[in-house]
């Protein structure tokens, strides 16, 4: 099988320092009276992995296990302290509920934007901007500007274009917990559809059921080191247990 | 630098989108639109007109396209580094979930500023067959003194960009530093007599201010100053250098910052 994603000894280091020092004036304070300390928290430390092309592998961990910061540094949204991440392949961002909209703009509008970002031209989004609009169900939203929607009906705007051209990876998280029953089935049927086509999905949920239905690998990450990974039907009881 | 290259053609669609986006959202909800950026100037051009040429008594045809000059080169510069400066935050929603070439966002909004400065030249041009001041071959060079501009707004904006981040104070900082630049340009004066006294450093070591005068140069039909053009285009170079440098180091940090 095809690597699609290797991680290597990945750890993710963050300064928590006690209060955010953000201006000239209290640098050279702080500075100067010696407070500059920093508390130094492994958001993840020693994650290694790889994922094969066309599998779905469910994130599982309880708030605060490092789901999210694994995949910003897989979206190379964080660069790892150390360790390396390879991937190949174009990959789909979904993180806490948005794609990297721009507020300001209208839906309409970022559906080209983030399909910029995606790669596509101008041409390749306007050819498919039926078909996201019509997916996404906000026919009557597209022109209003994105600071008025819900964030479900941002996760929904998202989740249509990242998907209307199929990605080499898909990063979904907490994604499809946003929007109502409906809009769950029909995304999730999306995603069924796409496993055909050899697309690889991290899918991060704390609704388990979801995840068998989606998924066929699982890992479980504790405070920011991999616990387990292994197949759907090894790791469901093991992560049933942890959070009884 | 190859794996740079490539890197930006395979984002030069977002650049572009981010260009649009940045005028888009400049002129949403206003009438006039475009319009502004014409209107501004003129506006500016003739107060500073009315005040300054009765105070100093300059009632020259040429005092009014030599304040609009100044002032363009001087409100393009302040802008697009002041919204370099602002790109990373301004793209905070972006930055936190996305990966893009950080650099994208401060070059698009410099580029931007860039577009709507050409869009403002029209104003130059009418003002100047308005008031019969005539253009000789000699303004096809302009280019020159432009293309300097564009490189020393990269430059002081990468700086800019990563301080910006680190640094929220650094806003107000760069206006007080804005304002005395403006000072310094010879906006709305001749500078003559201060280039003969002995602070005259304040004038000639300001990049801008060169950049300036060769423009003006340029747009009245006389020659570039060698001397001036070299001096303000070794210090756009270094500022490219020193930006690249500074922004490439902690460009992986700033995501921790905003």
């Amino acid at each position: 099988m095809e690597e699609v994603i290797k991680l290597d000894n990945v750890g993710m280091r963050f300064n928590l320092s006690k209060e955010k020092v953000d201006s000239v004036k209290e640098y050279f304070i702080k500075f100067v009276k010696r407070e500059l300390v920093f508390n130094e928290f492994w958001a993840l430390k020693d994650v290694s992995f790889t994922v094969e092309k066309g599998d779905r592998v469910g994130i599982l961990g309880l708030n605060g296990a490092g789901k999210s910061t694994l995949m910003k540094v897989i979206a190379g949204v964080f660069r790892p302290t150390e360790g390396t991440v390879t991937k190949h392949g174009v990959l789909a961002p979904m993180i806490e509920l948005g794609a990297g909209f721009d507020k300001q703009y209208t839906g309409a509008e970022n559906i080209f934007l983030y399909g910029a970002v995606l790669g596509h031209s101008r041409a390749f989004m306007q050819e498919k901007f039926d078909e996201i609009v019509e997916f996404s169900e906000l026919q009557k939203f597209i022109d209003v500007p994105l600071k008025n929607y819900s964030s479900g009906m941002k996760a929904r705007l998202g989740f249509s274009i990242a998907t209307v051209v199929k990605p080499d990876i898909l990063i979904l998280d907490e994604v499809l917990s946003v929007g109502d029953a409906k809009f769950r089935k029909k995304s999730e049927k999306k995603i069924i559809d796409m496993m055909d086509t050899g697309v690889t999905v991290l899918f991060v949920s704390h609704n388990l059921d979801q995840v068998k239905r989606i998924c066929n690998k699982a890992m479980i990450l504790e405070q920011g080191r991999l616990l387990n990974y292994g197949s759907i039907d090894e790791i469901a009881p093991i992560y049933q247990e942890m959070v009884m | 630098m190859g794996a740079k290259i490539k890197e930006f053609k395979q984002y030069s669609n977002l650049f572009i989108e981010l260009v649009r986006k940045g005028i888009k959202l400049k002129y949403r909800r206003s009438y006039l639109g475009v319009v502004w950026s014409m209107v501004e100037p003129l506006l500016t051009m003739i107060v500073l007109t009315i005040v300054f040429g009765t105070l100093l008594g300059h009632h020259g045809r040429e005092f009014p396209v030599y304040i609009l000059s100044g002032r363009l080169i001087y409100t393009l510069f302040s802008q697009s580094t002041t919204t370099a400066l602002k790109s990373i935050r301004q793209n905070e929603g972006m930055i936190k979930k996305v990966y893009v070439p950080k650099y994208l966002y401060p070059l698009s909004g410099i580029v931007f500023n860039y577009i709507l400065f050409l869009i403002s030249l029209v104003v130059l041009a009418l003002v100047s067959v308005v008031l019969r001041v005539w253009p000789t071959p000699r303004v096809l060079l302009a280019i020159v003194p432009l293309l300097n501009l564009f490189l020393l707004s990269v430059g002081v904006g990468m700086i800019l960009a990563t301080v910006g981040v680190f640094f929220r104070d650094m806003e107000y900082l760069w206006n007080v530093l804005l304002m005395l630049i403006m000072y310094t340009c010879a906006i709305f004066y001749y500078p003559g007599k201060i280039l003969k006294s002995n602070v005259s450093w304040i004038l000639k070591f300001n990049p801008l201010f060169c950049i300036i005068t060769n423009f003006r140069n340029c747009v009245f039909g006389k020659q570039m100053s060698v001397h001036m053009l070299m001096y303000s285009f070794a210090f756009a170079v270094v500022c490219i250098i020193l930006g690249s440098i500074v922004f490439n180091k902690n460009e992986d940090k700033f995501i921790l910052y905003i």
